[in-house]
């Protein structure tokens, strides 16, 4: 091993980002004053786009903010909110457990539609449908309980509600993400 | 004294049960940006601080400090950038209203920002938003860009000379993202650990720079100050004890968030003040199934416990705090049933904070961690008694006010195990006796259980 380049110097990462992504995270630059302000953003803008966020992104987020990779992947880690081994499923379900939800039954809920899907809360079904996460309050609590599915609030859930939910991602086609 | 609650006319929620109340034709059709344009025609930024100092305006975020005074802080003559940050991370357990607000009247926001900002000489202004409120982010930013368009942003705001830029910066799910110096370097790329205080945000704050905090109803409360003037946000609320010079009331408009075991959960506007109880009854429609509260949370999960015999306390920033309770918080009310176990709620509320403690103070992340273990293993019947000495030990030394954290996180935390074991003793011994008929009497140290009964914590 006798090659010293550090690793996010330019001629050590291969463009892993598509144009359309670098530049929708340069086109956050000039809302800071530091590039380092970008990286939530960015980090952002790339789990949206792939869902999830590989350390090849982590390091070509790093090139492009003049930032070590640790220090992107410092702040990634700290979120728990950016997968990094696998995309997440096409549904994302952030299910709420905490008080409001619970108290009206939500994390009982929770379980039933784990089981439905035959995963544990916490993982994605093998056809990378779906992942279900255990989520603190969602903020829509006179709704409770909730869930919330990509950008979608699903509100004083039943078992009824979660029987149609599985139908229909069931039914859904799977088409290629976003 | 009770206020005639149900005839209050709301001024915050005004506009939100009209169609498209989020878009800029509806609110200008009902007044809005009325007080933009006199403050940019009438008033120098110090005459808007003026207003709301006099007006006696606290803030809405949970701690309730003054506004104006908060302003204040800032260094004279700055020759800038000055940074405002309007913290809608809003991720406290049972907290919705700035939901509601970014949802239904975004505008009403929008123009709270412009002249908050004017009033600090902030020509920057980040609006932090937590990430699990798509709708609400959308709707920011159509309010932003349409106040963009009609020139209410960007340069030379009316004609005035005054220039602002306001933008969105998404959150990435994590409470501490609401404490302000978490919110600030969360704001800067890092993680959101909290910074040790002072210096302040208004001396150095974002990107080091004089930076000012507020909360969204902060904001949009300081538009009907501009609008109505300060005597007419004096005339609602609890006015100050004219006995305690240091008490300066709990004056204006509030919204309450209600959910739990209530008919009709929601999110409500009523002068500060009303009691737990007139929430509950008056404005969510009582307690559901004909029953009976048990305990009720009156500002968000950090506040803890309220028994039946304390409702009838006043929902205003002293309140609270004479039943044993943090404060008026959110004022955001959680309300728990007779049927509903204080084991339950306990564990629920050690596992939030044990989720979300920030990891940086050794008895934040302690003690969060070892409360959410204790209530585990009470909860699964092997509980015993001087578990909860153990707890009421980790709650009458974690957080800001023994002084062992740097943030306000272990203080939430601390409160809801102090008030439940104080005000609940007796139903968690009797759960223990019952659960664990055996083992409750037992000292000596026993093995945690591993993981949250299997799931992820
Ligand atoms: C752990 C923690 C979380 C907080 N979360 C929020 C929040 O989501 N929204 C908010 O406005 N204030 C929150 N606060 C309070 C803020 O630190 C700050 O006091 C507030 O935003 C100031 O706004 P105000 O002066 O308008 O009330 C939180 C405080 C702590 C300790
Ligand atoms: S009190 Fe807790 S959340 Fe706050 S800084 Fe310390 S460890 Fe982090
Ligand atoms: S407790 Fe579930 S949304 Fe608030």
């Amino acid at each position: 091993m006798s090659t010293t380049l550090a690793p996010h110097t330019d001629a050590f990462v291969k463009r892993y980002l598509s144009e359309e992504i670098r530049a929708a995270i340069e086109a956050f630059y000039p809302r800071y004053p530091s590039r380092r302000a970008v990286v939530l953003p960015a980090l952002h803008i790339v789990n949206e786009r792939l869902g999830y966020v590989p350390i090849e992104a982590v390091i070509e987020i790093a090139q492009m903010l003049e930032l070590a990779p640790a220090q992107v992947q410092d702040t990634l880690s700290f979120y728990h909110f950016f997968p990094q081994d696998k995309p997440s499923g096409k549904f994302k379900v952030w299910f709420c457990r905490s008080l409001s939800c619970s108290c009206r039954e939500g994390e009982v809920l929770m379980d039933y539609l784990a089981e439905k899907l035959g995963i544990h809360v916490g993982e994605t079904t093998a056809d990378g449908r779906v992942s279900l996460l255990p989520a603190e309050c969602l903020g829509v609590c006179e709704f409770a309980p909730a869930m919330l599915v990509n950008d979608t609030v699903h509100k004083d859930l039943t078992k009824e509600k979660i029987d149609a939910f599985v139908e229909m991602v069931k039914a859904e086609k799977l088409g290629a993400r976003g | 004294m009770s206020f005639p609650v149900l005839n209050y006319e709301p001024v915050l929620l005004a506009n939100i049960h009209k169609e498209n109340s989020h878009t800029l034709a509806v609110y200008e059709a009902a007044g809005g940006y009325r007080a933009l344009r006199k403050a940019m025609k009438e008033m120098k930024p110090d005459d808007v601080l003026a207003t709301v100092r006099a007006a006696g305006l606290r803030g809405r975020g949970g701690a309730g400090f003054p506004t104006a005074l908060k302003w204040s802080f800032l260094p004279k003559d700055h020759p800038g950038p000055i940074y405002l940050c309007v913290n809608a991370d809003e991720s406290e357990p049972g907290t919705i209203v700035n939901r509601v607000q970014m949802e239904e009247d975004p505008h009403q926001i929008v123009e709270g920002i412009i002249l908050s900002a004017y009033a600090t000489k902030s020509t920057t202004a980040y609006f932090y938003i937590r990430y699990e409120y798509p709708l609400s982010c959308q709707r920011m930013q159509a309010a932003i860009d349409e106040a963009y368009a009609a020139g209410f942003l960007g340069k030379n705001i009316l004609g005035s000379g005054y220039s602002l830029d306001l933008f969105i910066h998404r959150g990435a799910g994590a409470y501490v993202c609401g404490e302000e110096t978490g919110l600030i370097e969360s704001l800067e790329g890092k993680r959101a650990w909290p910074r040790i205080k002072p210096p302040f945000p208004a001396v150095e704050g974002l990107f080091r720079k004089p930076t000012v905090v507020n909360n969204v109803e902060t904001m949009a409360c300081v538009v009907h100050i501009i609008d109505r003037g300060a005597e007419w946000f004096r005339s609602i609320g609890v006015p100050p004890n004219p006995q305690d010079p240091r008490d300066v009331g709990s004056l204006g408009p509030k919204l309450f968030g209600i959910s739990g075991h209530v008919n009709k959960p929601g999110c409500y506007e009523a002068p500060l003040g009303i009691t737990a109880r007139q929430a509950i009854d008056e404005l969510a429609g009582g307690v559901w199934k004909g029953r009976k509260a048990k305990a009720v949370i009156p500002g968000g999960l950090s506040t803890g416990l309220m028994s039946y015999d304390e409702l009838d306390t006043p929902l205003d920033f002293a309140g609270p705090l004479k039943v044993g309770c943090l404060g008026l918080g959110t004022a955001c009310l959680i309300v728990m049933d007779e049927t509903y176990s204080m084991v339950d709620f306990l564990y629920n509320s050690c596992r939030f904070y044990a989720h979300e403690s920030c990891g940086q103070c050794t008895p934040c992340r302690e003690g969060t961690h070892w409360s959410m273990m204790i209530m585990e293993r009470i909860k699964a019947g092997k509980g015993r008694l001087i578990d909860l000495e153990y707890l009421a030990e980790i709650g009458n030394t974690i957080g800001i006010i023994p002084g062992t954290t740097i943030c306000g996180l272990a203080d939430g935390a601390a409160w809801p195990i102090k008030t439940c074991i104080r005000k609940f003793r007796g139903e968690l011994e009797d759960y223990i006796k019952r659960t664990n008929p055996t083992g409750y009497a037992v000292e000596v140290a026993v093995p945690a259980l591993t993981g949250t009964n299997g799931k992820p914590h």
